[in-house]
C-alpha cells in the first residue's frame, strides 16, 4: 500500500518539475527579448531609420533601405498570397465533401512545415535563374510560398467557426451559394480572416534565408521590384556576422525592430479577434 | 367600399437559374483553381529541387550523393552531402530530446496547474517565442549563449579533459563557443513553442468525463495526468514534437550563426559542424561552377524528402487524433 | 406497510423519518449543504439523511440542482474554480469537508458513477477495473485478480468478459461500458456509490440490467441515485428526495413520497403537471 501522504509528496514533487520546466521553456525567450532590448534599444537613433548603411569601417549611417524593403517584400508576398491561400481555406471549409479535400489539407500542412528556405530556392529556381538577376519580386514570392499554407489553415478553421445556420439562412432565401459565401461567410469570418493574414505576414516577415539569393541585398534606397532589396533580416544577418563593433551595434537595433513589428502584429492580430471567435 | 386592387410587385424578379448555376460553378472553378495551387506547389517545390540537383545527383549518384562524404566545390569538384545530413540530423534530433520534456512541462502547467490569468499569459509567451525571428535568436546565439557556453563549459571541461581524459579530447573538439553543442541549445530554444503549442492543445482537448472519472475514484492531480490525460494526449504530444523536429531540420539562420560551418567528418561535441539548410544558406550565392550550383540545389531536394517524410508522419498523426475524436 | 413513518417538521419545513425500524443507520448526512456558483445558489441549504445499505434517489426537473447536490457529496465541486460549498457532509460522522479532510481520501470512501460511460480508453477492462487500486499501489497480480472478478461480478459484468479482461475498454457496448465504471467505482470498496443519471444515455434492455444490479448491489455498498425519470427512482429506491428550484422539497420513503405527498408541489411532479 501507498500512503496518502507518499502521494501527495509525489504530486507536490511533481509539481515542483513541472513549474522548473516551464520556467526553463520561457528563459530563452525571456533572454532573447532582454537582451535584444539593453543591446538594441540604445543603438536606435532617427539615422537608423532615415539613412541607408554606410561602407564598412564607417561609423554611423542606419537601414532604411532594409526597412523599406522588408514592406515592400512582405507587402508584395501578401498580395500574391492571399487569393491563393483564402481560395484554398475557402475550398476546404466551404465544400467539405470536396475530393480534393482529403489530399489537399495534408498536403497543406507539410507545405506549412517545409522549410523555408526551401522556398526560397524554389523562388530562386524559378525567377532568379530565369531571369538572370537577384531582385525583389523573386524575394516576395519566395514570402508568398511561406505565407499561402498559413493563410490557407486559418482561412479554414475561422470560416468553419461561421455557425452553419448563417448559410442556410443565405440559402433559403434564394441566394447562390457563392453569394453566400462571399457576401454572408466571409464578412461574418473577416476579422479571424485578417488575423490569418496577420500571423503570416509576422512569420514571413522575419525570415532571412529565403531572401539571401532572391532579394540578395541592396545598401540603396529601392522600390524597383525587379531590382535586388534589402530586407531587415537580411542586413541583420550581414552585420551580425561582421567584424565590426557599429555593424553589430545596428544589429542589434534591428533585432528590437523586427521584435517590435513581430509583437505588434501579434496585438494586432489579438485586437482583430477580441471578443469573437 | 371598394378594396384598392392589389398592385403588382415591382421587385425585380431574381436572376435567373442559369445565371445562378453558372454563377455557382464558375465560383467553384475560381476556388478550385487556387486551392490548386498549394497542390503544385509542394509537389514543383520537389520537382524544381529534383531538376536544379539532377546534374549532380546524377553524376554522384542517388546515394553516392546521399552518403559521399566529400564536399569540395573548389579544387575536386566532388561533392557528397553526407556531413551536412549527419549535422542535420544530430541537431535536430539533440535539439527535440532537450526540449520536448522542458515543453511538455510548459504545456501540462499551462493546461492543468497555472490559474487562468498565468495560463493565458503563458500561452500568450509561447506564441510569441514561435514568432521570434530566427536571426533574432541568431544574433543572440552569436554575442551571448556562445561566449557564455564557451567561459562556463567549454573551456572548464575541455580543460579538466586535457589534464584527466587526455582520449576525451578527440570527442569534445575546439572549445571555440561555435559548435554543434551551441547549435542545439538554441535549436532546443526555438522549437519548444512548437511542441508547447500542440501538447497543451491535446491537452485541453481531454475530456471532463475522463478527468472526472479519475477523480472520483480518489486519484491526486498528478495521478489524473499519468492515468488519464497523458495517455489520452499521447498521440497530439508525439504529432508536436514531429512538427517540432520538422522545423528543427529546416532551421537556417540561427544554427548557421553559431555551428561554425565545418564539414569536416567526424563532429565533435564543442567543435564546428554544418547542416544542410546552413550550406544552402552560406555558397548557394556564391556558387560560380554548375556543379556546384547543381549540387546545392541538390541539398535542398534531400532536405526536402526528409522533411516531407517527418511532416506527412506529423500530419498522419494529427489525422487520427481527429478522427478518434469523432469516434469517441 | 412501510417500516418508516415520515412527517413535517413545523419549524424547518423539511420532513423528518421516524425510524421504526432500529435497524437503520445513517451512513451519510448532509446539513445545511449549499452550493453558490459565483453568485448564484445551486442548491440552498438541504439537509438529508443517506441510510447505509438503502438506495437513495434524488429525483426533479432539470436543472433543480440534484446533480449539483449529489457532487457536493464527495467534493467534486472542489474541481470547479467558480463552485463554492458550506454547511456539512457528515460521512460516518466526520465532516468531509472539515480543516483536515483530503478530497482525494473523501472521493475514494464515495465513489462515483457518471451520467455518460467513461471509461478511460487507453487502458483495458481489466485495466479500468483496477485504476483506482493502483493509485494506492496494490501491485499483486493475485489481489488485482481477485479484485477484479469480485468488482466485475458485482456490476454483473463478470459472465460477458471473463474471456476477454485485456480487450480494449472501448470494445464494449454502451451498457458494458457503465457497467464497467460502476464496477471501476466498486473496485476500491466504497462505502457509498454515487450515480448520477446513470441510464440516461442507454438503451432501454441496458438500463434494465444496471437496474436490476442497483437491487443486488445495496447489500454491499449505499446508493445515491439521481434520476429525471420517477417510475426509475420508485422502482430502485427506497428513500426519494425532491428538488425544485435547489431546495430539497420533500424527503422520505419512496413508497410514501410516491402515494402520499405532503408538499403540494411533489404531488404536482409526481403527477406529471410538470416537469
Amino acid at each position: 500500500m501507498r500512503s496518502l501522504q507518499a502521494r501527495y509528496a509525489r504530486d507536490r514533487l511533481i509539481l515542483l518539475v513541472v513549474v522548473i520546466g516551464t520556467i526553463l521553456a520561457a528563459l530563452p525567450l525571456a533572454l532573447v527579448l532582454g537582451y535584444a532590448l539593453v543591446n538594441g534599444f540604445s543603438s536606435l537613433n532617427w539615422d537608423f531609420f532615415t539613412k541607408g548603411p554606410k561602407p564598412p569601417g564607417e561609423l554611423g549611417g542606419g537601414m532604411a533601405p532594409a526597412i523599406v524593403g522588408t514592406l515592400v517584400i512582405t507587402g508584395t508576398g501578401l498580395l500574391i498570397a492571399m487569393p491563393f491561400g483564402i481560395g484554398a481555406g475557402i475550398l476546404l471549409a466551404e465544400y467539405p465533401d470536396n475530393r480534393l479535400n482529403p489530399t489537399l489539407r495534408p498536403l497543406s500542412d507539410t507545405l506549412n512545415g517545409m522549410p523555408a528556405i526551401l522556398k526560397g530556392l524554389l523562388a530562386y529556381v524559378l525567377v532568379v535563374k530565369t531571369q538572370g538577376s537577384f531582385s525583389g519580386l523573386s524575394g516576395a514570392l519566395a514570402m508568398a510560398f511561406i505565407m499561402v499554407p498559413i493563410i490557407a489553415k486559418t482561412t479554414e478553421s475561422v470560416l468553419k467557426l461561421v455557425p452553419w445556420h448563417i448559410r442556410e439562412a443565405g440559402l433559403a432565401l434564394g441566394l447562390p451559394r457563392w453569394r453566400v459565401i462571399l457576401s454572408l461567410v466571409l464578412p461574418a469570418a473577416r476579422g479571424g480572416v485578417v488575423t490569418g493574414l496577420l500571423l503570416a505576414t509576422a512569420r514571413a516577415a522575419g525570415e532571412a534565408a529565403p531572401l539571401i539569393f532572391t532579394a540578395f541585398g541592396n545598401t540603396l534606397l529601392t522600390l524597383d521590384l525587379r531590382q535586388p532589396m534589402d530586407a531587415l533580416p537580411l542586413r541583420l544577418y550581414a552585420y551580425a556576422i561582421s567584424p565590426y563593433e557599429d555593424w553589430h551595434r545596428q544589429a542589434w537595433a534591428a533585432a528590437v525592430v523586427l521584435l517590435g513589428l513581430i509583437v505588434m502584429t501579434s496585438l494586432l492580430a489579438r485586437w482583430f479577434t477580441r471578443g469573437r471567435l | 367600399m371598394q378594396q384598392a386592387p392589389v398592385q403588382p410587385s415591382r421587385i425585380k424578379r431574381p436572376p435567373s437559374a442559369l445565371y445562378r448555376l453558372l454563377g455557382d460553378r464558375i465560383f467553384f472553378a475560381v476556388i478550385l483553381l487556387l486551392a490548386l495551387s498549394i497542390v503544385a506547389l509542394t509537389l514543383g517545390l520537389g520537382y524544381y529541387l529534383y531538376l536544379g540537383g539532377s546534374q549532380t545527383i546524377q553524376k554522384e549518384g542517388f546515394w553516392g550523393f546521399l552518403t559521399g562524404t566529400t564536399w569540395d566545390p573548389a579544387l575536386k569538384l566532388e561533392f557528397g552531402i553526407w556531413p551536412y545530413v549527419v549535422g542535420t540530423l544530430i541537431t535536430s534530433m539533440a535539439a527535440l530530446f532537450l526540449s520536448v520534456p522542458v515543453a511538455l512541462a510548459a504545456a501540462i502547467f499551462a493546461a492543468e496547474y497555472a490559474p487562468r490569468w498565468l495560463a493565458g499569459f503563458i500561452n500568450y509567451l509561447v506564441d510569441l517565442m514561435a514568432a521570434v525571428p530566427s536571426v533574432v535568436y541568431g544574433i543572440w546565439g552569436i554575442f551571448v549563449l556562445a561566449p557564455f557556453l564557451r567561459q562556463v563549459l567549454y573551456l572548464p571541461v575541455f580543460l579538466w579533459a586535457s589534464e584527466n581524459a587526455p582520449w576525451l579530447a578527440p570527442y569534445l573538439g575546439n572549445p571555440s563557443g561555435y559548435g554543434m553543442f551551441t547549435a542545439v541549445v538554441v535549436l532546443s530554444s526555438m522549437i519548444i513553442p512548437f511542441t508547447a503549442a500542440l501538447s497543451r492543445d491535446v491537452i485541453q482537448l481531454v475530456p471532463a468525463a475522463q478527468r472526472e472519472g479519475a477523480y472520483a475514484l480518489g486519484a491526486t492531480r498528478w495521478e489524473v495526468m499519468q492515468m488519464v490525460i497523458l495517455p489520452y494526449a499521447r498521440g497530439g504530444i508525439f504529432a508536436g514534437a514531429m512538427l517540432a523536429l520538422g522545423r528543427a531540420l529546416g532551421e537556417t539562420m540561427a544554427v548557421a550563426m553559431v555551428i561554425g560551418n565545418g564539414n569536416i567528418l567526424p563532429y565533435t561535441l564543442f567543435g564546428p559542424a554544418s547542416t544542410m539548410p546552413a550550406v544552402i544558406a552560406l555558397e548557394l550565392k556564391e556558387a560560380v561552377e554548375d556543379l556546384h550550383y547543381s549540387a546545392i540545389i541538390g541539398v535542398g531536394f534531400y532536405l526536402f524528402l526528409i522533411a516531407f517524410i517527418v511532416n506527412a508522419v506529423a500530419s498522419y498523426l494529427l489525422h487520427k487524433l481527429k478522427v478518434g475524436e469523432q469516434r469517441a | 406497510m412501510s417500516e418508516f413513518e415520515a412527517s413535517a417538521n413545523p419549524q424547518t419545513g423539511h420532513t423528518e423519518i421516524l425510524t421504526l425500524d432500529p435497524s437503520l443507520k445513517t451512513r451519510l448526512e448532509a446539513r445545511r449543504v449549499t452550493v453558490m456558483y459565483g453568485q448564484k445558489a445551486g442548491v440552498k441549504d438541504v439537509d438529508m439523511p443517506i441510510y447505509t445499505h438503502k438506495v437513495t434517489a434524488l429525483i426533479g426537473p432539470s436543472g433543480c440542482g440534484k446533480t449539483t447536490f449529489l457532487r457536493a457529496l464527495n467534493r467534486m465541486h472542489d474541481l470547479t474554480p467558480s463552485a463554492r460549498v458550506t454547511g456539512e457532509v457528515l460521512l460516518d460522522g466526520v465532516n468531509v469537508y472539515a480543516p483536515g479532510v483530503d478530497p482525494v481520501e473523501v472521493r475514494r470512501k464515495i465513489g462515483m458513477v457518471f451520467q455518460k460511460p467513461n471509461p478511460f480508453p487507453t487502458l483495458s477492462i481489466y485495466g479500468n477495473v483496477v485504476a483506482g487500486l493502483r493509485l494506492v499501489g496494490i501491485r499483486k497480480k493475485s489481489l488485482l485478480d481477485e479484485a477484479v472478478e469480485r468488482a466485475l461480478t458485482q456490476a454483473a459484468l463478470w459472465d460477458e468478459v471473463k474471456d476477454r479482461l485485456h480487450a480494449p475498454s472501448m470494445s464494449l457496448s454502451g451498457g458494458q461500458q457503465q457497467r464497467l465504471c460502476i464496477a471501476r467505482a466498486l473496485a476500491v470498496e466504497p462505502e457509498v456509490l454515487l450515480m448520477d443519471e446513470p441510464t440516461s444515455a442507454l438503451d432501454p434492455i441496458s438500463t434494465q440490467s444496471i437496474e436490476d444490479l442497483l437491487t443486488e448491489l445495496k447489500n454491499h455498498v449505499t446508493i445515491v441515485i439521481v434520476t429525471h425519470n420517477m417510475q426509475q427512482a420508485g422502482r430502485v429506491s427506497d428513500f426519494t428526495g425532491f428538488f425544485l428550484n435547489g431546495d430539497l422539497v420533500e424527503f422520505g420513503p419512496t413508497n410514501l413520497l410516491f402515494t402520499t405527498p405532503k408538499d403540494k408541489r411533489t404531488e404536482a411532479y409526481i403527477t406529471g403537471r410538470f416537469g
